[in-house]
């Protein structure tokens, strides 16, 4: 019974992961680069919805909304104004960028909110579901989780496949000067993407939060690093990838913190990833590229 | 596809070595207040704690309490005080920073730090100075060890240990326990270490053993689950508040409720913003300070403490008002002015709380002495959270 509570924790928190790692994997996919800052949408997510939830008295609904749309705008003015103008800057200029929103991001954040941590009331009001007499709950939290996850998976695959703007998004990320040649708008279709990834942050944060109810300027930091490991884990540019990385990473983790070492179970996901890059360089899911000469 | 694992591979180093600075880029402000002292002949005393951060409770409240006690002993008008709290995020390497600060404002006595592991290294350079120090609440044993000095308010980590095995064993609180500490953290360890010896002596049935780290103090499920899985009846926790907080809500979420004894790490949790105290109600925690007490002292610093901040003080503020409150006893008999040097202080300082007719009444405790090593003899009290607040056992 413990073992499937565990696996159910490690599923649940592997989609919190699965969720955060869609937002790098788009961005990467299209704009071919790290968005380090992604992880601190997160945090700023939860602390729009907490904002709204405990000041203004809102319903957990609306604050999602809220979190949602200043993460959108948040997104995109990151675009904007920190990535936009190095667009044919070089790849490392524009990783050191991005980690200097992150720690813009948590700094801000920091004078804001202060930096006492805040206990997160859970967005989720029903309660946890018990089978065989208690002897197995699953909580609310982690079943809204999942299926967070599964429907949103399901919505972008979807709108990738199906939508212009998606189909515009496949091109970019195949092609950026042939897409541009087409009639694609690049910069559009890189603005959507970011505003894409930075409301699946807000959704992300609130889960997150709800599940572990701290919050404190650096609280996005950890899970963002976690779903990049996801998203590489899975295939970085693959959706699917993103998904079936954050789960196992999840199941990781919990299953090496339950059975071999809590100390050892972030060292452990990380030398999986290791293993993984090594056997398999381009993640689970991912596909071999094939570089232009 | 080199390229992609190439990038990567970057990244990913980058990612390490930002985390490893993370600690320093945040926050940086140093909220330095004073108790104005009248006139030149104030005695100085230096305050070091987390006033923002994860441990912001323990370091306001110690303030609070000291900022209480250096008005009243400024009213009474026989000796001058005045009172500089820096902040320090509960960070070592800050920590000296706000130490080397205040000795440029002229500190004379120090209060050392709030938390232990930046004590651990503040005391070493008050040690080297000739500074006296009395920490309200670094609890570890590194703290005083090997130094002539440094005291201590609270008790020692391996006599919280000690002192929560007899008092569950006394009051026959648990017949399985459990324990889940931090083993990244000195205090938390140092606890749980003489929990275990003296629990084996007492007979104590211990069935299960759990273990986070700073970096895993999210997820509390796993443990929760082996835990519960052994049926454990008590749980002892030797943590802070922040981690406590997450552990009663994720237990609450399982539907599992043992009975939760903790030490003077949980004080701060009622107040933590944005928890909700029914997850708290029937935790124990073993404290030398009870806000409800009768006796008078308690009560006028309780009613000062609630008209100054607005909320009941925690150990942690009855602390800090001891600690400014024994420095001005031992100053008064050792015959300390403001014009002697941070060394002479120093001596005297230690000679009179060493000597063996000192004896201190305190709100944290009743003939309080102090042993050579810097350890002080109090007793310690049960306390219980019953409708939202701290009632005694």
């Amino acid at each position: 019974m413990t073992f499937i509570s565990n696996l159910i924790n490690g599923i649940s928190l592997g989609s919190v992961y699965a969720i955060i790692a869609l937002g790098y994997t788009m961005v990467y996919g299209i704009a071919k680069m790290l968005n380090f800052a992604h992880g601190d949408v997160i945090m700023v997510g939860a602390y729009i919805s907490y904002c709204v939830t405990a000041y203004l008295g809102l319903p957990p609904i609306v604050s999602i909304l809220a979190a949602m749309v200043v993460c959108t705008i948040l997104g995109m003015g990151i675009e904007r104004f920190a990535y936009k103008p190095l667009r044919k800057a070089g790849s490392l200029a524009v990783l050191i960028t991005a980690i200097g929103v992150s720690y813009l991001l948590q700094n801000v954040a920091l004078l804001i909110w202060g930096s006492n941590p805040k206990s997160f009331a859970s967005v989720i009001s029903f309660s946890s579901i018990a089978l065989f007499n208690g002897g197995l709950i699953i909580t609310a939290e982690s079943i809204v989780t999942v299926i967070a996850c599964i429907v949103i998976m399901i919505g972008l695959t979807v709108f990738t496949k199906k939508s212009k703007i998606g189909k515009g998004m496949r091109a970019v990320s195949e092609d950026k000067d042939a897409a541009e040649l087409m009639g694609i708008n690049v910069n559009v279709t890189i603005s959507v993407t970011f505003a894409i990834g930075s409301a699946l942050a807000a959704i992300a944060g609130v889960l997150l939060c709800s599940a572990y109810p701290t919050l404190q300027p650096t609280t996005g930091a950890m899970p963002g690093i976690k779903a990049f490991t996801a998203a590489v884990f899975g295939g970085i540019g693959s959706i699917p990838g993103a998904m079936v990385g954050g789960i196992l990473l999840g199941i990781i983790e919990i299953f090496s913190k339950s059975y071999i070492s809590t100390a050892l179970s972030d060292a452990i996901v990380f030398a999986v990833l290791i293993i993984v890059l090594l056997v398999k360089p381009t993640g689970i899911l991912g596909k071999k590229i094939m570089e232009k000469v | 596809m080199k390229k992609l694992t190439k990038i990567a591979s970057l990244a990913l180093s980058a990612v390490l070595t930002a985390t490893c600075f993370a600690g320093c880029g945040a926050g940086g402000s140093s909220n330095g207040s004073s108790s104005e002292g009248s006139g030149s002949a104030a005695i100085k005393i230096g305050g070091i704690g987390p006033l923002t951060g994860a441990a912001a409770i323990y370091g306001q409240a110690v303030k609070n309490g000291a900022e209480i006690a250096v008005e009243e002993v400024n009213a009474k008008g026989d000796l001058k005080l005045e009172l500089k709290f820096e902040d320090d995020e509960n960070d070592a390497e800050k920590s000296v920073n706000a130490y080397n600060n205040l000795k440029d404002w002229g500190m004379q006595v120090s209060m050392g730090t709030v938390t232990t592991q930046p004590c651990i290294a503040v005391s070493a350079e008050t040690e080297s100075d000739g500074m006296f120090a009395l920490t309200p609440s670094a609890s570890s044993t590194d703290v005083i060890e090997g130094k002539s000095k440094m005291f201590q308010m609270c008790f020692t980590d391996p006599n919280q240990g000690v002192a929560s095995a007899k008092y569950i064993k006394d009051q026959n609180l648990g017949q399985k326990i459990a324990v889940i500490y931090n083993n990244s953290d000195a205090y938390s360890t140092g606890i749980y270490q003489k929990f275990q010896s003296e629990a084996e002596t007492e007979g104590l049935n211990i069935v299960c053993v759990k273990t986070f780290t700073d970096d895993s103090a999210n997820d509390f499920t796993s443990q929760l689950n082996e835990i519960k899985a052994s049926e454990a009846d008590l749980v002892f926790m030797p943590i802070y508040y922040t981690p406590a907080s997450l552990i009663l809500s994720q237990a609450a979420k399982m539907q599992y409720a043992p009975k939760f004894f903790g030490v003077d790490g949980l004080d701060g949790l009622l107040t933590l913003e944005g928890f909700d105290t029914s997850l708290a109600e029937g935790v124990m925690l073993l404290t030398p300070f009870t806000a409800d007490a009768k006796d008078e002292k308690t009560q006028s610093f309780v009613k000062k403490y609630n008209e100054k901040c607005g909320e009941t003080p925690n150990q942690f503020a009855a602390d800090g008002y001891d600690v400014v409150m024994a420095i001005y006893e031992a100053c008064k008999k050792a015959g300390i002015t403001a014009d002697m040097s941070v060394e002479e202080i120093g001596t005297k300082l230690a000679d009179t709380f060493t000597s063996p007719d000192f004896k201190i009444d305190g709100i944290t405790g009743l003939g309080m002495t102090w042993s050579k090593n810097g350890e002080v003899s109090k007793d310690p009290k049960g306390m219980v959270i019953q409708n939202g607040v701290y009632v005694g056992m």
